[in-house]
C-alpha cells in the first residue's frame, strides 16, 4: 500500500484539490472515495465514514465552495472542520475535586493497558495538579495483576493499597477508599481487572464498585490499534457504568487510530488522555483539535511547544541565546541541552509533532545511542576544555586521550569537535540576524535540532514571548 | 495428527458450540447477519453488493482483501447464472474458504521435532495476551504427554515474570526465571541448556509486547530468535504471532514487522470469545499467507482449540444486525 497513514493519505487525495482553479464534482467524487478508503483503512467505523463523506461532499459541493476563491483550500478546510467536529470540538479536563479525595475508576478490555495507565496518570496528576495519590489493586483475577502495580508503585514511588487476592474488589476499593483518607491522600486511582463488556457478572462487580465509591470519573481504556469493536465495547460500557473519559492508549504505535473517532463520535464519551509509549511519563492530554491538524498534515506544533516549554525554562533559554550570540557557547552548554531533549522524549517522537516532518522520517532510524556516544564523549573532557572547546581542536593529544577515556574512536572525536566549531559559527550568524533574516532562515534549516530558543529582546528580561522555531 | 481436516466432523457440535458460546452473539446464530443481508434484498445489485462490504469490513477483514474479494465477487461465473440471492450464500462461503485456503492444504498443527527438543518463540504487541496463550499451550502440551519447560523472557513489564510463574505453578510445569535479568535472551540461553540436559520436549519462550514500530526492540527479538536457531538445530521450530481478535488494520503491519525480523510460522487469534470478530487474521492469510493455527476463546487454561475454519466463518457473520 503506498499509504502508511492516514494522514499522508488524505493529503495525498486532497492534494489534487489544492492548487487548482476550480473544483468539479467528479474531482470531489474522487477525493472523497479516496478519503472513505483511507478512514476506513484507519479503522473509523463504517458507519462514521458514510456519515462523515456524506457531510464533507455536501459542504464542498454547495456554494461555500462556490463563493470561495480558491476551492481546493475550501475542501480542505472542509474536512479539517469535520474532522475536529468528529472528535470533539474542545479537550475535556478531568473532573477532580478542589477539596477532599477525587477517586478515579479505571475500567476496560484485556490487555488495553489499565495497569500501565493507572500509574502514569498517577504521576501525571501529582507532577501537574499537585496531588497526593493513592493507588488501589482491585485487580484479583489476572496472575500477579497487583504485583503489576506493586512494581510501578515502587518506580513512581507512591503508594500501593492492595488486599491480596482473596478479598472481593467491592471491599478493596471501600477499604483502600477509608485508608486514604485516614493518610491524607487526595487522589485515589483504582486499577480494576480487564473484561469482556458482555461479561455480565463481572459487569455487575464494576456497577457495585461504582455505587460503592461514587467516583468523579470513570476512565475506559481503549487500545488505539482496535478495530471496529472498539464502538461496541465503549458503548457496553458506558450503558452500565457512565463513562466519563477515554484513555487513548499505545498510541506510539503506527496505528492510524480510528477508534477514537468512532468513540468520540458515536458514544459522545470524550478521549481525555493518551498513552505514548511504556515509560511513566509517556502520556499526554488528549487534544481533538490537533490530532486532525495531525491527520490532515498540519503538525502536532502545539504539543511540541508545550513540551519545549517544560524542558526549557525561559530564564535558562534566555542566558543560552545570550551565549550562542557571543559565540561562547561551550560543551557543557552542548550537554545541558543533550539532558533537556532527552527529557523532553525520544528524538523521534519529538520530530514527528514537527508539521511536514512526521511523515518523512517514519522509517528513518535515529539512533537515540548517538547522545549517549556525545555525552561520554564530554565526559571524558577536562573542566577546562569543555569551557574552552578550542582547546582540543587544536590538540592531536587532547583528542586522543578523550577518545581512550570514552571508549569512542578518534575519528569521532574529530567529527564531534568540527561538527561542534560550526554549530558555534552557525549560532552568531544566527543569532545577529534581525527579523526578516530570520524569517528567511526559517525557511531553510534550523542551526541544530532542538535549539528552540527566543533571541533575547533589547531590555534583557522583560517581555518573554514564547518559543521560537 | 494428520494434515488440517477441514470437514472432520469429530466433536465438531460440540466444538461448534464452543465457539458460538465463546462469541456470545448468538440471538441469530452462525451466519446469520449474511442471511439477513440477503433477505434484506430481492436482487443482485451495487446496493445488495455494498452492505456485503460493510459486513466485511464491519468483521475487520481488511479494506484491500474486502474491496477484492467483492470485486472478484461480482464477477464470478457461477453468480451470473442464478436466480435468487439466497443462492449467493453458498458462493460466498466457498470463496471465502478459498480466499483461506488458497489452494493449499493448510496445516495448523504444531511442528514438533520427535527426536529432541522443541522451542516455540511466542511473540506480538503489547497486550494482545501472550503470557495466557503460553500457559494454554503448555496446559494442552502437557495433556498430550510431553514435558514442558518455560522460559520466563518477558524482563521488561513489570509483574510478566510473576504472572508466567503463577500460571507454570497451576498447569503443572517446570519455568526458567532468572531474576534481576534484563536481556531476554540469556534467559532463553539458560532456558534452553536446561532444557536440553533434562531432557525436555517442547520449550515455550514468553517475550515482551513490543509495537512493531519500535526498532530497537525488534532488533532484541531478532537476537532471541539468533541464539535459538544457534543453540537447537532447526529451532525455532514454531515463531507464533499472537494478534488480538478486538485488531483493527494495524494487525496487518504487525504480521508485516514481526516476518521481518523472524520467521512468523503461524498465528495465534486470541480473545475472540469478545464482540470482536478477529477477521484482520484473513486478510493477514490473504496478504502475507500466514495460516492461523489456534484460537483463545476465554481467560481459564482450557479456552484453547485448534482454528477450525468453518467455525471461524460462520462467526464472522454472526448476529448483531441493526
Amino acid at each position: 500500500m503506498p499509504f502508511e497513514n492516514l494522514s499522508e493519505r488524505i493529503q495525498f487525495s486532497l492534494r489534487k484539490l489544492t492548487g487548482r482553479g476550480k473544483v468539479n464534482e467528479k474531482d470531489i467524487e474522487d477525493a472523497m472515495r479516496e478519503i472513505r478508503v483511507s478512514l476506513l483503512e484507519a479503522d473509523v467505523n463504517y458507519k462514521i465514514v458514510k456519515e462523515f463523506i456524506n457531510e464533507v461532499k455536501t459542504l464542498a459541493l454547495g456554494e461555500k465552495v462556490m463563493k470561495s476563491l480558491t476551492p481546493g483550500d475550501q475542501v480542505v478546510k472542509i474536512v479539517y472542520e469535520e474532522l475536529v467536529k468528529l472528535m470533539g470540538d474542545e479537550a475535556v479536563p478531568l473532573n477532580l475535586k478542589k477539596a477532599g479525595i477525587s477517586i478515579v475508576l479505571v475500567v476496560g478490555l484485556q490487555g488495553s493497558g489499565k495497569t500501565t495507565h493507572v500509574g502514569k496518570l498517577a504521576n501525571y496528576l501529582r507532577k501537574n495538579n499537585k496531588l497526593k495519590p493513592l493507588m488501589i489493586a482491585a485487580d484479583i483475577y489476572r496472575p500477579a495483576a497487583i504485583n503489576q502495580l506493586l512494581t510501578i508503585g515502587k518506580q513512581l514511588d507512591i503508594e500501593v493499597f492492595q488486599m491480596g487476592i482473596l478479598t472481593k474488589p467491592q471491599v478493596i476499593v471501600k477499604k483502600g477508599i477509608d485508608y486514604a483518607k485516614e493518610k491524607g491522600y487526595n487522589l485515589v486511582l483504582i486499577d480494576t481487572a480487564g473484561r469482556l463488556a458482555i461479561d455480565e457478572p463481572l459487569m455487575q462487580e464494576l456497577v457495585e464498585i461504582k455505587q460503592i465509591i461514587n467516583p468523579d470519573e470513570i476512565l475506559l481504556t481503549v487500545d488505539a490499534m482496535t478495530g471496529q469493536d472498539a464502538v461496541n465495547v465503549a458503548q457496553t460500557f458506558h450503558e452500565k457504568l457512565n463513562i466519563t473519559g477515554c484513555l487513548l492508549t499505545k498510541l506510539d504505535s503506527d496505528t492510524r487510530g480510528g477508534a477514537a473517532l468512532s468513540i468520540r463520535y458515536l458514544t459522545h464519551i470524550p478521549i481525555k488522555f493518551v498513552g505514548l509509549g511504556e515509560k511513566m511519563d509517556e502520556i499526554d492530554v488528549f487534544h481533538p483539535d490537533r490530532m486532525a491538524k495531525r491527520i490532515l498534515g498540519m503538525g502536532d506544533v502545539l504539543t511540541f511547544i508545550e513540551k519545549a516549554q517544560e524542558s526549557f525554562d525561559e530564564e535558562t533559554a534566555l542566558k543560552m541565546a545570550e551565549k550562542m550570540q557571543a559565540g561562547r557557547f561551550t560543551y557543557n552548554d552542548f550537554l545541558d541541552q543533550i539532558h533537556r531533549i532527552k527529557k523532553m522524549g525520544s528524538l523521534k517522537g519529538l520530530l514527528a509533532m514537527i508539521p511536514g516532518i512526521g511523515s518523512q522520517i517514519k522509517n528513518l532510524n535515529i539512533d537515540e545511542k548517538k547522545f549517549v556516544y556525545i555525552e561520554a564523549i564530554i565526559g571524558s573532557m577536562t573542566k577546562e576544555e569543555r569551557q574552552n572547546p578550542d582547546l582540543i581542536s587544536k590538540s592531536h593529544a587532547r583528542k586522543t586521550r578523550i577518545a581512550n577515556g570514552s571508549g569512542r574512536s578518534y575519528q569521532e572525536i574529530n567529527n564531534l569537535t568540527k561538527q561542534f566549531e560550526q554549530m558555534r559559527q552557525q549560532m552568531k550568524a544566527v543569532m545577529g540576524l534581525d527579523e526578516s533574516q530570520m524569517e528567511k532562515l526559517s525557511k531553510g534549516q534550523a542551526p541544530m535540532p532542538g535549539m528552540m530558543v527566543q533571541r533575547p529582546k533589547k531590555g534583557k528580561g522583560k517581555n518573554k514571548g514564547g518559543f521560537r522555531f | 495428527m494428520g494434515l488440517f481436516d477441514l470437514f472432520k466432523k469429530k466433536n465438531k457440535d460440540e466444538k461448534s458450540k464452543k465457539y458460538e458460546l465463546g462469541m456470545k452473539k448468538t440471538r441469530q446464530g452462525l451466519m446469520g447477519k449474511l442471511k439477513s443481508i440477503l433477505a434484506g434484498h430481492s436482487e443482485i445489485n451495487e446496493d445488495l453488493f455494498d452492505d456485503l462490504t460493510d459486513a466485511f469490513i464491519m468483521a475487520d477483514i481488511g479494506v484491500e482483501t474486502t474491496l477484492n474479494f467483492i470485486d472478484a465477487l461480482k464477477e464470478d461465473p457461477r453468480v451470473e447464472g442464478i436466480n435468487s440471492v439466497e443462492e449467493l450464500q453458498p458462493i460466498i462461503i466457498d470463496k471465502m474458504f478459498e480466499l483461506y485456503l488458497k489452494g493449499e492444504i493448510v496445516n495448523n498443527n504444531f511442528n514438533i521435532n520427535k527426536n529432541g527438543l522443541s522451542v516455540f518463540l511466542f511473540v506480538g504487541v503489547n497486550g494482545v495476551g501472550k503470557t495466557t496463550t503460553i500457559a494454554k499451550i503448555a496446559y494442552r502440551l502437557k495433556n498430550e504427554g510431553k514435558k514442558i519447560l518455560l522460559a520466563a523472557g518477558d524482563t521488561f513489564r513489570a509483574g510478566a515474570v510473576d504472572q508466567l510463574e503463577i500460571w507454570a505453578e497451576r498447569v503443572g510445569v517446570d519455568i526458567v526465571i532468572k531474576k534481576g535479568a534484563t536481556d531476554p535472551s540469556s534467559v532463553i540461553y539458560d532456558a534452553i541448556a536446561k532444557a536440553k540436559k533434562e531432557n525436555y520436549d517442547i520449550l515455550l519462550c514468553d517475550t515482551a509486547g513490543r509495537l512493531q514500530n519500535k526498532v530497537n526492540l525488534m532488533k532484541e527479538l531478532e537476537k532471541m530468535n539468533r541464539v535459538i536457531s544457534r543453540e537447537v538445530e532447526g529451532a525455532p521450530q514454531e515463531t507464533l504471532l499472537i494478534i488480538d481478535a478486538t485488531t483493527g488494520q494495524n494487525g496487518l503491519s504487525q504480521a508485516e514487522a514481526f516476518m521481518e525480523v523472524a520467521n512468523i510460522t503461524g498465528v495465534i487469534l486470541t480473545k475472540l470469545d469478545g464482540t470482536s470478530k478477529g477477521g484482520i487474521v484473513l486478510a493477514i492469510r490473504d496478504k502475507y499467507k500466514l495460516p492461523i493455527k489456534m484460537v483463545g476463546l476465554g481467560e481459564k487454561m482450557e479456552d484453547l482449540e485448534y482454528f477450525d475454519l468453518e467455525d471461524y466463518i460462520g462467526g464472522l457473520f454472526i448476529g448483531d444486525d441493526e
